[in-house]
């Protein structure tokens, strides 16, 4: 399937994948980093196991940032 | 109230004056504005040094921290000569500096639960320039519940992120970021690092915010979070919505009075 990941166009190799799925394809180092939104709407965090990504998804991955 | 500009007004903010968006009446607006400038550090600094010199007639500064040799590679309102001197008394001398006419109102204490609503109500904008997610969500709730406007910005190592909250009327942080993340899941500045310059992108995109909205001019970062890395140069805004389930201004929110279990949370107490 095809999503747009932060803006851009990704394929994903595979036919299911969970929220959690993506964080760990993708890298961050730990699901609490970031507010996940797809298409438009947020994902709470305890639901990364739950949610599924879909074909077409726009993804958002917004990470926390406390520094000032 | 009624309020001409002087001779010598009318040179300084001659710049102001002959933009259109602002012109006399914005630049009155602006002198006969309030604006809370929480943390003076990384932005702050930017912030509270843009905010004086466009003739923002009060501005407010929150930090009980003092000055420390580090601060110095990006917190440029503050100079060696500064080190352990209050960072709020430190940054009134320069805004002084800059722009004797305006009044600054230094407010020696960190925000808390106790204290944020009573002074937050006292400004017309509240910038966040805080270094702990806390603060962050304490400036958040205390805003949506009195009414104020603010800017929410984050920086770390080579990023940014920067958002305009309408209480009420736009999504506010935790319509997005909902929680504060668990003690330690997410780095601070001083564990992973800033890029000084990072702190003084953000900060005048938030004081351009402010003054935007005091002036009218333009339409605001509401409703969307922008995010950079300097590293490319990439900006990025995504947009948000106010969500109806929001915890403190959805429909039932479960927040209706501020408490320091964020700070519990975030292991500052």
């Amino acid at each position: 399937m095809e999503i747009r990941l932060n803006g851009e166009s990704r394929c994903i190799n595979a036919a299911h994948l969970t929220v959690a799925g993506l964080l760990e394809m993708e890298q961050v180092p730990s699901p609490e980093m970031v507010a996940v939104q797809i298409d438009g709407e947020i994902v709470h965090r305890c639901a990364y196991n739950d949610t599924m990504v879909g074909d077409r998804n726009q993804v958002d991955l917004l990470y926390f940032m406390a520094g000032g | 109230m009624l309020m001409n500009l002087t001779d010598e007004q009318m040179d300084r903010y001659s710049r102001h004056l002959i933009l259109k968006e602002v012109g006399p009446e914005g630049q009155i607006k602006l002198l006969q504005s309030r604006v809370l400038v929480v943390g003076t550090g990384g932005l702050g600094s930017p912030v509270s040094l843009y905010l004086a010199a466009a003739g923002v007639g009060t501005i407010g500064l929150v930090d009980a921290d003092t000055v420390d040799i580090s601060n110095l590679q990006r917190q440029i309102i503050h100079t060696t000569a500064d080190i352990d001197r209050p960072k709020v008394e430190s940054a009134a001398v320069k805004l002084k500096a800059i722009n004797p006419e305006i009044k600054i109102e230094p407010w020696l204490l960190y925000l808390d639960a106790s204290n944020s609503l009573d002074i937050i109500r006292q400004y017309d904008f509240v910038i966040d320039g805080t270094d702990n997610f806390a603060t962050k969500f304490l400036i958040n709730d205390a805003c949506v519940l009195a009414g104020v406007p603010y800017s929410h910005g984050g920086i770390l190592r080579f990023d940014g992120q920067t958002m305009t909250v309408l209480p009420r009327k736009s999504a506010c942080y935790r319509c997005c970021f909902h929680e504060p993340p668990p003690a330690k899941s997410v780095p601070s500045c001083s564990q992973a690092g800033i890029l000084g310059a990072v702190a003084g992108m953000l900060g005048t995109i938030q004081a351009a915010e402010a003054l935007k909205f005091i002036t009218g001019a333009g339409s605001l970062l509401t409703d969307s979070l922008l995010s950079f890395d300097a590293k490319t140069m990439n900006f990025r805004r995504v947009k948000l919505r106010k969500r109806p389930d929001c915890p403190v201004c959805g429909e039932n929110p479960s927040i209706i009075e501020l408490s320091d279990s964020e700070r519990e949370a975030c292991g500052l107490k």
